[in-house]
């Protein structure tokens, strides 16, 4: 019968440290994912937007592939492609083998490239929700490219992303569950580990739910504080 | 390039579509079923309560533990193992279907929760004025705008699912990634199986929004610009 509640604590055989531990990797992992995510993400919708004809239809072709594979799918390649790719390399290079990637690498960059797809959307549609005749008006009085992105383009189009960009962080802790596959020791997979070794399913795999809930929880209170604050100097809200 | 390894692989993979498809296809049906069921739970304080409780553990979790949670950790209990629903929740198909509906349900609740709030005030009105009866005026009125307003982020939901059935290759059911991950422990050529496999998705992920694309141009032709 489930419910022996020592197993999850912190006692001698409790599996509260590694769990906690487990945690953090999941977080570990999903912010690394996220940046990477966010720093391709930004490319993509600049060329996007501002790109020439074959910059924009290259962009175009990654996102609709991104969001179209299922993203197990591409960890898979990531992780057993990652290691063919680089035993190739490797060899042709004439270095001693065996050759591997880990799997925090090949997690991180596979959760990245996904998120980087869908962030890309989302910052696109934030940049056409600003109105036009402000862009024009700063032009116009003289703002370098920078200054103009930084003064009005940036502010504006930050009340439209923060609760898409929130959202995309929701997935993407989601998605980093599904790195346990590679044998990384996140949250899934020790929780999955623990399950196994004391057959005591239900427990840990609700242990586990509970770790997701805290982290998308807190997050998401996170990103509320960040969207008042991006509606600072608009009429319904801000601080 | 080692084309027929590729033709061979392709007639391989394409054995577990009916499958990913079969997975497909009942979890957005029974999905949908329940997230109406919840939405018009939400017209009373408890079933609101119940409903936002629900979204809230489905929405916060990933589907994988999801998954698990069902498969391993149900069968932990002795009452379920004997209740008349064990035969079923013994089959990892039942699990994996079970697991896919109860998440796309917590979404596609959101997605409908939307849609309702986007319906005006006035139509409904006027049905229970023209003395509709509170079912007539949910099935002519309210359901039909709803389910329009809807339809864009449906569409991206109904992929997210077809995608989501990938995981359940993760309690053998030999669905296209589970061919693929059976085909990969076989031969070792990881990225020529997996491209493949990706390949098919990414067709159907594009049938469906060639498809929703064109549900919408007919549901409100003069958003287009076509007169009917």
């Amino acid at each position: 019968m489930p419910g022996d509640l020592t197993l999850i604590g912190f006692g001698p055989d409790g599996w509260g440290l590694a769990l906690a531990r487990a945690g953090l990797m999941t977080l570990y992992v999903s912010v690394s994912a996220f940046f990477c995510g966010l720093m391709l993400g930004t490319l993509i919708a600049w060329a996007r937007v501002a790109g020439n004809w074959p910059l924009r239809k290259l962009a175009e072709i990654y996102v609709t592939i991104f969001r179209g594979v299922p993203d197990i799918l591409v960890i898979y390649l990531f992780y057993f492609g990652g290691r063919q790719v680089v035993t190739a390399v490797g060899t042709a290079l004439g270095l001693p083998g065996p050759f591997d990637i880990s799997g925090f690498v090949s997690g991180m960059l596979a959760i990245g490239l996904i998120s980087a797809a869908s962030q890309s959307e989302v910052l696109r549609g934030a940049y056409q929700a600003v109105p036009k005749g402000t862009i024009e008006a700063g032009r116009v009085s003289g703002m370098t490219r920078f200054t103009l992105f930084r003064r009005i383009i940036a502010p504006q189009a930050m009340v439209t992303a923060v609760p898409g960009m929130g959202n995309q962080w929701q997935s993407v802790i989601k998605e980093s569950a599904l790195v346990s596959v590679t044998g990384l020791v996140e949250t899934m997979r020790q929780v999955s580990v623990a399950a196994g070794t004391t057959q005591e399913h239900f427990l840990f795999y609700a242990a586990g739910g509970v770790i997701y809930l805290i982290i998308t929880t807190l997050s998401d209170q996170f990103f509320r504080l960040a969207e008042k604050r991006s509606l600072r100097g608009h009429e319904q809200g801000g601080v | 390039m080692d084309f027929d390894f590729f033709a061979g692989m392709f007639a391989q993979l394409l054995m577990g579509l009916p499958l990913t498809l079969n997975l497909g296809i009942l979890a957005l049906l029974g999905g949908f079923s329940l997230a109406l069921a919840l939405n018009l739970m939400r017209a009373t304080r408890i079933g609101n309560a119940v409903a936002s409780a629900y979204v809230f553990v489905f929405r916060g979790t990933p589907l994988l533990i999801q998954i698990f949670m069902i498969y391993y950790g149900l069968a932990g209990f002795g009452f379920v193992r004997q209740s008349f629903f064990w035969p079923f929740l013994r089959e990892p198909y039942w699990c994996g279907l079970l697991a896919l509906i109860l998440n796309d349900a917590a979404y596609t609740s959101e997605i409908l929760r939307g849609g309702l709030r986007s319906v005006p005030k006035g139509a409904v009105e006027a049905g229970r004025v023209s003395g509709m009866t509170r079912f007539t005026v949910l099935r002519r009125i309210t359901l039909p705008i709803a389910i329009r307003q809807a339809l864009p982020a449906y569409s991206n939901e109904v992929i997210s699912i077809l995608k989501s059935t990938a995981l359940v290759s993760t309690i053998t059911l030999m669905e296209v990634t589970g061919i693929a991950r059976a085909a990969v422990s076989e031969t070792w050529r990881a990225v020529e199986i997996f491209l493949c496999a990706a390949v098919i998705y990414l067709a159907l992920s594009l049938l469906v929004t060639r498809l929703s694309a064109w549900v919408e141009r007919r549901l409100s032709p003069w958003q287009f610009g076509v007169t009917p």
